[in-house]
């Protein structure tokens, strides 16, 4: 039984694309058959994240309108054979994604895949809805910080009432995922913590991702944190939140890296 | 039921002060039918034909026109029906006592209804931000919080059982009896029957905390319930 997983948040840049890349990796790992979409036509990223930016030819709206076949657009990981990407476009904008086309490869990937995890664009328009429309459940990453908290709220709210399984009266499951968590300033209290971001948002816990060097270079270096460096505190983050969005019970921890000793040595500095 | 706007002069700084009260209440005016009592208006040269496009452009819905005085010629192109009997003295509308706003802040409801027949709406989940509940009769039951950014408008009372985040507006309909009950007030606005209060009107002692608030004359009284 596929499942059609969005990864969205409202608010631009809280790690979305990134958390995208590394669930799809995570659970690629586990031996599952995933393939990480990415619903950001016109400012697509994630096939640079995938490492995968040179060997697109087809992508989405190419599949959506019928001018390609799904198995032509689809690009296979090179690290893990049962790991893909479908790109999306660059010189297109949105309004190129049709309701119905959409619904068509959805279901065409439903057959191939165990997990269709698609990259919502940020925003409430067109491309977050039409990327959250058939999914089956929904990870809405959160940074603890008001503006993006407020932002995942109207997505959550939009979760429950214009998605395919909304309309039908069923309830689509969400998942909070809190991204780019800092324990140093969390201990300063300088960001929500996680008990007010889990009390106003209301859903239950994906999994806590620290704020880390380790998936900006992952990134840059065009690799899934979880596929680049799987013993850093982040990809660990990832792998156990992948294990429970399989429905693994996995306690959540929250990731107080102890700090290092250069750490230490700035840190006191910095007071002296 | 109509809200009566008396422009007064000088328009200028009448204007001021709505848009001050639409800035506090920005839906304050949705979809509420509005009357404007030109009465108060200097008799010589009456920009009316301007004070109509000023309130049109802050989305202002006006039914009618009433107070003008007879002299003032093509009333009826500048607002709708004229509810006059064309002597300067408004037709008696029923119910519909003439507004007479002792300030420049304008919105005084009056009701022309009767009050609305008591059917409650129950919502079992948390509003969230951007949504709108708009529920012109009767009471609204939330199970669940009010997020920053929703907001609930009831005819009657509002009881939240959970967090108000947003904002509440009870007593639509000119019911004074109206009150807004919450588990815990972090709201944006409280607002009963006209009578509103922001964040920052209301005291920090009563953040956090189970209170009820109802309307006490003309101000509005917020108490803890805890």
């Amino acid at each position: 039984m596929a499942e059609v997983v969005v990864v969205t948040s409202g608010k631009g840049g809280v790690g979305k694309t990134t958390s995208t890349a590394a669930l799809g990796a995570a659970l690629a790992q586990g031996g599952e058959n995933v393939v990480v979409v990415d619903f950001d036509v016109g400012l697509r990223n994630l096939d640079l994240i995938m490492g995968a930016e040179r060997r697109v030819v087809f992508d989405l709206i190419n599949v959506v309108q019928g001018d390609a076949k799904l198995h032509q657009a689809l690009i296979r990981d090179k690290r893990l054979e049962n790991l893909s990407l479908m790109p999306a476009s660059q010189t297109r904008d949105k309004e190129a994604l049709t309701e119905a086309g959409v619904a068509r490869v959805i279901e065409e990937m439903r057959e191939k895949f165990d997990w269709i995890i698609c990259d919502s664009p940020a925003g409430i328009e067109r491309g977050a809805t039409l990327a959250m429309r058939h999914a089956d459940r929904a990870v809405v990453v959160t940074n603890p910080e008001v503006s993006s908290v407020r932002d995942s709220d109207r997505i959550i709210g939009l979760l429950d009432s214009k998605t395919a399984k909304a309309e039908k009266g069923q309830r689509l499951s969400k998942h909070l995922l809190l991204t780019r968590y800092d324990p140093v300033r969390a201990q300063r209290g300088e960001m929500l913590k996680t008990e007010d971001v889990l009390e106003i948002l209301s859903i239950p816990l994906l999994g806590i991702i620290p704020e880390s060097q380790d998936v900006l270079r992952a990134s840059n270096l065009g690799a899934p944190v979880t596929i680049n460096s799987p013993a850093s505190v982040a990809a660990r983050a990832y792998a156990e939140a992948a294990k429970r969005l399989r429905g693994e019970t996995v306690e959540v921890s929250l990731p107080a890296e102890r700090p290092s000793f250069f750490g230490k040595l700035f840190g006191r500095r910095a007071v002296a | 039921m109509a809200l009566v706007l008396a422009p007064e002069p000088p328009v200028a700084g009448w204007f001021q002060a709505l848009d001050a009260q639409i800035a506090r209440a920005p839906s304050f005016f949705d979809a509420r039918p509005v009357i404007v009592d030109l009465a108060a208006l200097p008799r010589e040269q009456p920009d009316v034909a301007g004070l109509i496009q000023a309130l049109a452009e802050r989305g202002i819905r006006i039914i009618g026109t009433e107070g003008a005085h007879p002299n003032w010629h093509d009333v009826a192109k500048w607002g709708g029906p004229i509810l006059t009997n064309g002597k300067g003295r408004p037709v008696e509308v029923p119910e519909q006592p003439p507004a007479a706003p002792a300030e420049p802040v304008p919105p005084v409801a009056e009701p022309a209804a009767a009050e609305p027949a008591a059917a409650s709406l129950v919502i079992a989940q948390t509003v969230r931000s951007g949504q709108s509940v708009v529920h012109e009769s009767g009471d609204v039951t939330v199970i669940g919080s009010v997020s920053s950014g929703a907001e609930i408008l009831a005819g009657g009372s509002i009881h939240i059982y959970g967090s108000l985040r947003g904002r509440a507006i009870a007593g639509l309909g000119g019911s004074r009896q109206a009150r807004i009950f919450c588990n815990k007030l972090h709201a944006e606005l409280l607002a009963i029957e006209g009578v509103y209060k922001t964040a920052d009107d209301m005291d920090p002692k009563l953040h956090g905390r189970s209170i009820q608030a109802w309307l006490d004359g003309e101000r509005m009284s917020i108490a803890a319930m805890d």
